[in-house]
């Protein structure tokens, strides 16, 4: 395989917590809690977890939103944190991000035209260029031209996130990271703005990191997904893969959730709803995240945190109960 | 463009699919107009104003003596004597032209703050909001200090160190008269700071004063009107204040604060010539309140509106 466009490896995010009190340790949220994954160019990784389990964060530390604490980010062999002025401002041209809410994500005060003009301005476009490249785009997403003038609070909601699309897409960027880009949207909307994100991928060879607790939206969009848990990737895999053999107990219980359309298939389902709660991610269990929820658990899971083992090639999964059942061998049994 | 047909300049105006960048301006003023003309009160404020206006430009024309003629031989005149509307001061000069070119001197003080006092706000408070660390601090530090003193005492302690006159008023005044906005524009920083356009915007590049000038202020202007609108009368007050004092607008010049200062000696005898101007400055800073009060409706973004 080619080099990845983006390649993250030990990437912690840590936040220090506002206690109000003086003296002491002050507690820290580990947010990210040692991510790995790469991302080839023209692929889409999927990132899934509930909320909380720091897949946003995740996003906005490779943007540079969020302070990474520990852990290397590579995108396109350059490293990003170390990347300052001009080189930065390079990167920007690459990198661009779709947020969750197109209503907060755009100037209310800006038209649509001037919005998506914005980057190309910033990056010295000249105005006749920009006035062609901004009509050229609103027809990409599918905006109409006689809505260049309108305001945000015109729109509707799927019209705002092609907005979004639009000027993430003025730069031609290469890897556009969508953090639930269509979680505030209706569900009718949200396939138009899935199919048009892949048409776009298709068109431009855009490649796509992207961030969702909707496990059907990711199925649909998604060559690979990474499941998140409490800071970390719990398994990885192809999409079609996981779906048909999910191994990591987390994975299971979230699949066994989605809801099937066919009605008597939904009842004949075994739902395997989890005990327990997510751990305080103040004070994290020192083994395996998923211990105190897990199905599965034996004696020494709660201790010894289990490493990404790749099961098969593009399957990665980090369970020690299951490492043993496929590969014969985990940390959890006695040194040989 | 013809448009002479009223009815379809108003179709072209609330039209629902606005065809250019001027039309949907033009169309956000004009339904902001028509909420404000609903407002029966903001519109007797607005009008009091407009005809103010229009008497301080066409004062010349409007007036019946020279402001500054004085005839002793018809001193303390009662008002409507001898073509004197409201009567004649202690140096037989016509109140009621004093009191129209007065409005000139009102107006220009009371423009010139709404112009310099909100931008100097604006500028401290989105960079202090924006910057946040030791600049936030710093700055808003200061503003705490102009906001520990009474206005006018602050604005008389500047004019007593820049020297009497007109331009130094409106300079004490502005000074005094920046914390509020300053305080107003940060907050309103704080919250837009944060949002995702913000940040988009960044991610694309956008250096701080890009993102500050363009997008924060634009996004501050509103609540800035408003407050300017509704401080109006409080700058109209502190100027004739200066005035009474003898700090504002030197004699002979018609400024209605200290034309109060010199009815004083005479109101118990002759009232007029201290009520006249008085009761100028009470229905000009009543006509700005309700005007502020009415635009308040109109523009704050927390009612919907805009």
């Amino acid at each position: 395989m080619s080099a990845p466009l983006l390649s993250v490896r030990g990437l912690k995010v840590h936040f220090p917590v506002a206690t109000g009190k003086l003296f002491g340790k002050t507690p820290v949220v580990r947010a990210v809690d040692g991510v790995d994954f790469d991302l080839q160019a023209g692929e889409t990784l999927g990132i899934v977890g509930e909320s909380g389990c720091g897949k946003s964060t995740t996003g906005n530390a490779i943007l540079g939103l969020a302070p990474v604490t520990e852990g290397e980010i590579m995108f396109d062999g350059r490293n990003v944190a170390a990347l300052t002025g001009r080189d930065r401002q390079a990167l920007w041209r690459d990198l661009q991000v779709v947020f969750q809410d197109p209503v907060s994500a755009l100037d209310p005060k800006r038209t649509i035209a001037q919005s998506i003009a914005e980057p190309l301005a910033i990056h010295g476009v000249g105005r006749a260029r920009r006035k062609e490249r901004v009509d050229e785009l609103m027809e990409l997403v599918g905006l109409r031209p006689g809505q260049r003038d309108r305001y945000p609070n015109e729109l509707s909601g799927g019209q705002r996130q092609r907005v979004v699309i639009a000027r993430a897409l003025a730069l031609d960027p290469r890897l556009v990271i969508c953090d639930e880009a269509v979680s505030a949207l209706d569900v009718s909307i949200q396939s138009q703005v899935l199919n048009l994100l892949l048409r776009l991928q298709r068109d431009l060879g855009l490649s796509y990191l992207f961030i969702s607790h909707d496990l059907s939206v990711v199925r649909h969009i998604s060559d690979r997904i990474a499941v998140m848990y409490l800071g970390t990737i719990v398994e990885e895999a192809p999409t079609d893969e996981l779906f048909a053999r999910p191994l990591h107990p987390y994975t299971e219980a979230l699949l066994s959730a989605v809801p099937i359309p066919d009605p008597l298939a939904e009842r004949a389902k075994t739902a395997r709803p989890l005990q327990g709660d997510v751990p305080n991610p103040m004070d994290l269990p020192a083994g395996c995240p998923f211990v105190t929820r897990c199905p599965l658990r034996e004696t020494g899971c709660e201790t010894i945190r289990p490493a990404a083992v790749e099961i098969e090639p593009g399957h990665r999964l980090a369970c020690h109960v299951r490492e043993r059942e496929i590969t014969g061998t985990s940390a959890l049994d006695p040194q040989r | 463009m013809k448009m002479t047909d009223p009815s379809t300049l108003r179709a072209w105006l609330l039209a629902e699919a606005p065809t250019s960048r001027r039309q949907a301006r033009a169309s956000a003023w004009y339904v902001g107009w028509l909420n404000l003309r609903s407002n029966t009160l903001a519109m007797a404020g607005l009008i009091f104003l407009a005809l103010l206006l229009l008497a301080a430009v066409f004062a010349p024309f409007l007036a019946s003596h020279d402001p500054f003629a004085q005839d002793l031989g018809a001193r303390l005149l009662a008002p409507g004597t001898d073509g004197h509307l409201f009567g004649t001061d202690s140096l037989g000069r016509d109140i009621y032209s004093r009191v129209l070119y007065g409005a000139r001197i009102s107006i220009y003080i009371v423009l010139l703050v709404a112009l310099v006092a909100p931008l100097l706000g604006l500028i401290i408070g989105t960079v202090a909001g924006y910057a946040g660390g030791w600049l936030d601090v710093v700055l808003m530090r200061v503003t705490d200090i102009f906001l520990a003193f009474p206005r006018l005492i602050l604005a008389l302690a500047f004019v007593a160190a820049l020297g009497a006159g007109i331009e130094n008023a409106v300079l004490a005044i502005s000074l005094t008269a920046w914390p509020p906005y300053a305080r107003i524009a940060r907050a309103e920083t704080l919250t837009i700071r944060n949002s995702d356009f913000i940040h988009a915007i960044r991610l694309q590049g956008a250096g701080p004063v890009r993102i500050v000038m363009r997008h924060i202020w634009p996004l501050c202007i509103s609540s800035l009107v408003i407050r300017v609108t509704l401080d109006m009368a409080g700058i109209i007050l502190t100027a004739a204040g200066l005035g009474f004092l003898g700090l504002g607008a030197q004699p002979p010049s018609p400024e209605w604060g200290a034309m109060v200062s010199e009815g004083r000696k005479f109101i118990l005898d002759h009232w007029w010539v201290a009520t006249v101007p008085g009761l100028a400055i009470f229905s000009i800073s009543l006509a700005f309140n309700l005007l502020g009060d009415g635009l308040r409706d109109v523009l704050d973004p927390k009612e919907g509106g805009a």
